[in-house]
């Protein structure tokens, strides 16, 4: 999510439109009516699928405290949970990499693969791969990543990137997804029957499940107690890509830590029931070794690499190291109600939605992430949803805090970049206003008696009445009103 | 200049301490031994998968139907396993039976059969989780990982008597921890996506069907 990856994914997805901020790709996404109807019966589903997940308040509450608590103890320990994962994976077998940007780690995986002799990958669904763009890296070197979840698969041949976290081409709908795949699968004809574009996806993956000579694949949670990695999904393709390849490498970001067996159940009873509405997914797939001797399949070794990029940064600063308690189940993107009508998208980042807004700024820097902490109205409703408690709204605002009046804090990155001159006047002035009750009354008097002559096209207000109607005047202002009604000391 | 591996750490340890939570209390369901199968069958055959009841004895000739009905002719099981053994005393001499092939080498030489060609597979399962509708897969060297994702159908045997609550209480009563395997994994159900429009579709890369056996003690007297 460096600067220059994100100026090249702009122009990428969002097809001919280049705008450079939230707030005109919004625009733009709003006069979209098939995206907005595909988002909108996306998220329904969404919300209604888990509200029926937890029909009791109480249970929910007490499991949400613990998931809480459980990433935050992980969090307490990082550093030391870090070095206890290594020492058991290498004991296991698993070989332990550490990337501080994703430059690094790219070249690691790509190293790994040389030195194999890897020409083609099949990949798992994962987020710190995303945060990578590690298929184009791989694909600038020579090797071919092909993704393997279904919905990775289909955005893959799009061309874009995923417009959700859990459910990547959750804005496409099933005709342009038949179109995708008659002009890209050899003898696919065009169809908007659903099985159909399911089956045509499984004979082109598994020719390519069995040709891959490696497996890429994220990490839902790492156990530091066992030395595990824990991955979780429905379709199979991710026991696939750590299965059936001679090689398998795992990338994870270092936050994705627990610490112990014991914690995984407690998580996984909140992830995919936070996710889409389900009790649990249809694979929960543990690896904790390569294949050992005797043993008849599994990659003969495993990778994992432990991904910084930030994070570090981030976790400098207690408040904001919440964010990093985040399981990725996308709650939060399926109950916004901004993220519903302007879809993934128009947040120009690997993480969208609410959680998006909180990382993007983190991770990448408030230069680069520009009004992305702006792109909510603060309802809440992703913190009431957040099976790990984050306050995502609340770093909301220190981020908008830190874009004007960047504070002494380490942990973030292009603070004060937010800062306008027209802005800050602005305020300074409101503030002279509202400390001086002669110069109040003289200028809401003036707002009363000639504030509607005001035309809305000025250039100072066009960026509000353009979207807005412009609110009329009174003709009396509060104070004449309280004092018409006999308050003399208004 | 020290590697990444120490920055990072370093970094970490540079930052402000923050308190260690206890963890609060939560406990995961617990049902009446009564109910148990009930939830355990319930919550799989809404995930489209089949559960049958079977005997110890005789659940070759069930499985011989439910295979025939879907004209499975040939069946994956584990290498000198007793389920190869019991399978092969069962249908022997019974041309029409599906072949049965064993799991005999590594998949390096095994992968063209075992992605292409296989119709099902069969495997034990260690355990049952009544709360999600799940089966606990402890592949071995001779039930290797792969039999239960590549056929288009597996079967998973369970005794009834293996089957738990939840997750939570069966890692902790059988001390996973302690002796985590290669490989473990948690099937709630066949392979499936709702990546296009939500619509659920089966099969989209391991088996489109799953059917559960559950060996029960006293199916005869019951």
């Amino acid at each position: 999510m460096s600067a220059e990856s994100k100026a090249s994914g702009g122009d990428g997805h969002m097809g001919h439109v280049t705008v450079t901020n939230f707030a005109g790709r919004a625009h733009v996404a709003l006069n979209d009516k098939p995206l907005r109807a595909n988002f909108r019966r996306a998220m329904d589903g969404l919300m209604t699928k888990r509200a029926a997940q937890f029909p009791d308040a109480a249970d929910l509450a007490r499991l949400r405290a613990r998931g809480a608590a459980i990433k935050e103890r992980a969090l307490a320990r990082l550093p030391e949970l870090l070095e206890q994962l290594e020492t058991r994976c290498t004991a296991n077998g698993i070989k332990v990499h550490w990337a501080e940007t994703t430059g690094d780690a790219n070249r690691i995986v790509l190293d790994i693969f040389r030195s194999h002799g890897v020409r083609t990958v099949v990949k798992g669904k994962s987020m710190v791969s995303e945060e990578m763009h590690l298929n184009a890296f791989l694909g600038e070197h020579g090797i071919e990543a092909v993704e393997s979840d279904l919905g990775e698969y289909i955005i893959q041949l799009a061309g874009e990137m995923p417009s959700h976290i859990v459910m990547p081409c959750i804005h496409k709908n099933k005709g342009q997804i038949g179109q995708l795949f008659s002009e890209h699968i050899e003898g696919q004809r065009y169809t908007e029957d659903v099985d159909e574009l399911t089956a045509a996806a499984r004979r082109v993956m598994r020719a390519k499940f069995a040709e891959a000579d490696a497996g890429i694949s994220g990490v839902n949670f790492a156990v530091a107690e066992t030395g595990t990695l824990v991955l979780i999904e429905n379709e199979g393709n991710g026991r696939m890509s750590t299965t059936l390849p001679p090689l398998h490498v795992a990338v994870m970001g270092i936050e994705k830590l627990v610490e112990t067996l014991d914690d995984i159940p407690p998580l996984l009873a909140l992830l995919p029931r936070s996710a889409t509405g389900q009790p649990i997914t249809t694979y929960v797939n543990m690896i904790t070794s390569p294949r050992k001797p005797g043993e008849k399949d599994g990659p003969q070794e495993v990778h994992l690499v432990l991904l910084d990029n930030g994070r570090t940064r981030v976790y400098a600063d207690l408040e904001l190291r919440e964010t990093l308690r985040c399981i990725r189940c996308g709650a939060c993107m399926n109950h916004c109600p901004v993220y519903a009508r302007v879809g993934g998208h128009t947040y120009d980042a690997v993480y969208p939605g609410p959680i998006g807004k909180i990382l993007t700024p983190q991770i990448a820097g408030l230069d680069v992430a520009e009004d992305l902490p702006h792109a909510s109205s603060l309802c809440n409703a992703c913190v009431e949803v957040c099976p790990v408690k984050i306050p995502i709204a609340d770093i909301l605002v220190r981020l908008r805090r830190e874009a004007v009046r960047p504070s002494a804090s380490q942990a973030v990155k292009g603070g004060g970049h937010g800062w306008t001159l027209s802005e800050a006047s602005a305020w300074a002035g409101w503030k002279i206003l509202n400390a001086h009750p002669a110069l109040y009354r003289m200028g809401t008097g003036v707002l009363a008696t000639l504030g509607n002559l005001i035309p809305s096209s000025l250039p100072p207000l066009k960026a509000w009445t353009g979207v807005r109607a412009k609110p009329k005047f009174a003709r009396k202002t509060l104070h004449q009103l309280a004092r018409d009604k006999g308050f003399d000391d208004a | 200049m020290p590697d990444a591996r120490t920055r990072i750490l370093s970094r970490l340890r540079a930052a402000p301490p923050s308190p260690l939570p206890d963890l609060p209390d939560w406990t995961a369901p617990v049902y009446e031994p009564a109910a148990r199968l009930d939830r355990f069958r319930a919550m799989f055959e809404a995930m489209k998968a089949e559960v049958h009841d079977v005997d110890a004895a005789t659940w070759p000739q069930r499985l011989r139907t439910l295979l025939d009905n879907r004209g499975v002719r040939t069946l994956l099981h584990g290498d000198g396993s007793p389920v190869a053994a019991q399978l092969a005393a069962a249908w022997s001499g019974d041309d029409q039976a599906p072949a049965l092939v064993a799991y005999d080498r590594a998949v390096e030489d095994l992968k063209d059969d075992l992605v292409h060609r296989i119709d099902a597979g069969i495997t034990w399962a260690s355990a049952g989780i009544a709360e999600t509708g799940s089966v606990v897969l402890w592949p071995t060297a001779r039930e290797p990982r792969l039999m239960s994702l590549l056929p288009p159908i597996h079967i998973a045997l369970v005794e009834e008597d293996t089957i738990h609550d939840t997750l939570a209480d069966l890692m902790v009563r059988q001390g996973w921890a302690l002796r985590m395997p290669t490989n473990v994994v948690v099937v709630s159900g066949p392979s499936k996506t709702a990546d296009i429009e939500q619509t659920l579709a089966f099969g989209v890369h391991g088996p489109k069907e799953l059917i559960i056996l559950v060996i029960r003690k006293q199916l005869n007297a019951g």
